[in-house]
């Protein structure tokens, strides 16, 4: 039987090294390696990984192609419905989707289907990509504004079907979150995101960076006079949450968004570039996401003495688990059930410690999780240089407020119906800019989705 | 790819570049300000716009060099170009969007400290291009340190100069001269615009309180991304957190946490410092051997 065969492991840079270096942590399945763990999968009559897959890809097809060998077949088979597979591979939360809902799991282990997703993915990248067909020009053109994974998928699907589409990116690279916002060592820049925004630029889609729409252009001067027949809006939810408790003005108090954006986007932590952070010291991370994960990791390849600050138990961490493996084996040390009251600093308003309190956990709230209530009297302090508070963001209000007849939410999320249709015509959004902080995975979807209602909206 | 079409050296350590980009200068305004970054490795450095025109499609910038990004920009010459020009950014200044009858009457002083001339300049040549003439006070440590006088004086109702040293018109701080103005000479004003080094703002903000005039500041913080992201640029307003990228640049300046905003200057300095250093020592061609520069 195929499934008495145990979870192929993967290997790993090991936790005391690749804590000081900002290199891939994992190294990804070899042929032979995939080829026996697919052989794992049951193929399943009504396979419940492609129902709990956000975009629905024929995982046990593809599957069945890497046990034969064609590789090549098994990257068109991804293609059909995600462009990013190297991408997906590596951040998606597999454990809530595909992998979670894997009959192997019930029992033992399921299969590995992401790591087999980026080995399909990386291979292509060596390989050269799957043959895309691209339809002759049909003379729409479409303005898609951040270049995200909502944004790429979404230009993507529009060029295939022959549109001219056009990304507008803020920053002055492409890739969006994947870029400012996933560390190297979870998503190298080089060596995968840069191609797979080549595999897009490769379709005829042209990305102009530094244009912020909103204040360099409109969106209704990108359809007036610019003569865009439709738009796009995949800007993400960039504006970063912090949580209105004495001293998060102090020096040394940051977001997870400006660390990040300093690490990764700025490369603060390569000598060659010029971009100032803070390195060395004690750093607290307030937050149990993946950014959370990311900002504390990085922290500890800066030099940190790092820990996690979270206010309910280790059960509920929204990050993903291998996230959470991962940054305890690097040495990172999590306090659980606590929560920050207040940041102290010294007399030139530099941080010194946060002061927390106990938290013990009470009855389900609307989220479903046990609420954290804090306990009385318990305050203590944790001596730090350096607060980086990662506790979740919220759609950028630019886009909303410069844009006649685009409803927000209460949230500032955009109004979009299932088709990614808004309130204004000829205008679509999807992605964190519509749910508020999501994943990659399903902003990808909601762009794939958002095209066929362009493409429909257009007349193609 | 954004050029520099000219290159002129105003003062010893204070640079103006006018640089093609179309785009910015088609929707540029008094008030807001750009992000710009010299080569792939540098800092986003943001600059308040001195100058716009949408017709030759240029944006003039002007740039003190204090830092290691900012003296790397003024290395480079007319003809050479730059890889990111991204903007405006920032709210217009408040009278942009003003009723132009209210407007018409209203009598501003505007008060420029050191590189503060630079984004006063749009601000008075707006108001001057429909009717409206500002007084305007620069100021500067000295003589050799005062920047872009001839430029305000065309656009400016009066053009008032004060130096630290005397060297050129009243001697002393801005604050002196604003006294001056409206204790001796009769000066009556309905609104202060103040931009300059914080200390400077934080002092004619006082100076405004004093006579009971609203005062506007422009708050040039940290900033990474200019676009609300990174939360670096956070300024307490009416004790009220607000990022200055985003709602500002300019805030009602009797409102504005000075002494905070000073302490989050100083964020980076050390680090900043450490790297100014680091490539001195690397143009020297020293290479270090104790790891200073990781």
């Amino acid at each position: 039987m195929a499934n008495k065969i145990p979870r192929v492991p993967v290997r790993e840079q090991d936790p005391k090294v690749r804590a000081t270096n900002f290199e891939e942590v994992c190294y990804g399945y070899n042929l032979e390696e995939a080829q026996l763990e697919a052989s794992r999968c049951l193929h399943c009559k009504n396979p419940r990984c492609v129902a709990h897959c956000p975009v629905s890809i024929r995982i046990p097809d593809f599957i069945e192609q890497i046990t034969k060998g064609d590789i090549a077949r098994a990257a068109e088979i991804i293609s059909e419905d995600s462009l990013l597979a190297s991408v997906c591979g590596r951040v998606c939360p597999q454990e809530n989707q595909c992998e979670g809902s894997c009959i192997l799991g019930v029992k033992g282990e399921s299969v590995a289907i992401g790591k087999l997703e980026r080995f399909v993915g990386d291979w292509s990248h060596a390989n050269g990509a799957a043959k895309v067909n691209v339809a002759p020009r049909n003379g729409k053109r479409v303005a898609v504004i951040g270049s995200g994974p909502a944004g790429l998928a979404c230009a993507s699907d529009l060029a295939k079907a022959g549109c001219e589409v056009k990304i507008f990116e803020a920053l002055h690279k492409a890739g969006g979150v994947l870029v400012y916002g996933i560390p190297e060592f979870r998503l190298p820049k080089d060596k995968i995101m840069a191609k797979e925004v080549e595999k897009v630029k490769a379709l005829g889609v042209e990305i102009e960076t530094d244009v912020i729409v909103g204040r360099t252009v409109t969106i209704d001067s990108l359809m007036d006079d610019e003569g865009y027949d439709a738009v796009f809006i995949g800007s993400g939810a960039g504006l970063p949450m912090f949580m209105g408790i004495p001293g998060e003005n102090l020096n040394g108090v940051v977001s997870a968004n400006e660390f990040l954006t300093r690490a990764n986007l700025m490369h603060a932590y390569d000598p060659e570039y010029d971009t100032p952070i803070f390195k060395g010291g004690r750093t607290v991370v307030v937050g149990g996401g993946n950014v959370a994960m990311d900002a504390v990791r990085t922290a500890k390849r800066l030099g940190s003495d790092a820990f996690i600050v979270y206010r309910r138990s280790e059960e509920e961490l929204p990050a993903r688990k291998e996230e959470v493996h991962h940054a305890k084996e690097e040495g990172i040390e999590f306090r659980m059930l606590c929560n920050p009251l207040e940041i102290l600093g010294d007399e030139n308003g530099v941080v010194r410690s946060v002061k927390c309190i106990r938290m013990e956990l009470g009855e389900p709230d609307d989220s479903g999780r046990r609420r954290p209530i804090p306990v009385e009297g318990s305050e203590f302090e944790i001596e730090c240089d350096q607060v980086i508070m990662a506790l979740g963001t919220s759609p950028n209000p630019l886009i909303a407020s410069t844009t006649g007849g685009l409803e927000t939410t209460r949230r500032g999320g955009i109004v979009a119906d299932e088709t990614g249709a808004t309130t204004r015509k000829g205008v679509f959004a999807g992605g964190d800019a519509v749910t508020g902080a999501a994943t990659v995975i399903l902003a990808m979807g909601a762009g794939r989705g958002a095209a066929k209602a362009i493409l429909e909206y257009l007349g193609v | 790819m954004f050029k520099i079409l000219e290159k002129r050296q105003l003062t010893r350590d204070i640079t103006l570049m006018r640089i093609h980009a179309p785009r910015v200068a088609a929707a540029a305004k008094p008030g807001q300000f750009v992000i710009l970054r010299v080569d792939e490795k540098g800092e986003r450095i943001p600059l308040t716009i001195a100058d716009y025109n949408p017709t030759e499609g240029t944006v003039t910038i002007v740039i003190q060099a204090i830092g290691a990004s900012t003296k790397k920009l003024c290395v480079y010459a007319e003809g050479d170009s730059i890889c990111d020009f991204a903007g405006p950014l920032g709210h217009p200044s408040e009278f942009v969007a003003e009723d132009p009858a209210a407007l018409a009457g209203k009598r501003f002083l505007f008060v420029a400290g050191g590189v503060g001339a630079a984004p006063v300049y749009p601000q008075v040549k707006w108001l001057s291009e429909r009717g409206i003439k500002a007084d305007v006070i620069v100021g500067a440590k000295n003589a050799e340190t005062l920047i872009m006088t001839d430029e305000m004086r065309a656009v400016a109702g009066n053009l008032y100069i004060a130096t630290d040293d005397g060297s050129a018109g009243y001697k002393g701080l801005v604050t002196g001269l604003m006294s001056e103005l409206i204790e001796n000479e009769g000066k009556q004003y309905d609104q202060v615009v103040a931009i300059g080094p914080l200390i400077m703002m934080k002092f004619v903000t006082l100076t405004a309180g004093k006579y009971s005039l609203p005062i506007i500041v422009s708050m040039n913080p940290l900033m990474v991304d200019g676009t609300g992201m990174c939360g670096a640029c956070r300024v307490t307003v009416d004790g009220k957190t607000r990022f200055a990228c985003v709602e500002g640049p300019e805030f009602d300046g009797s409102k504005v946490d000075f002494d905070e905003a000073m302490r989050r200057s100083r964020q980076y300095r050390d680090l900043e410092e450490r790297a100014r250093k680091i490539a001195e020592e690397r143009a020297a061609g020293h290479k270090c051997k104790i790891g200073l520069d990781k």
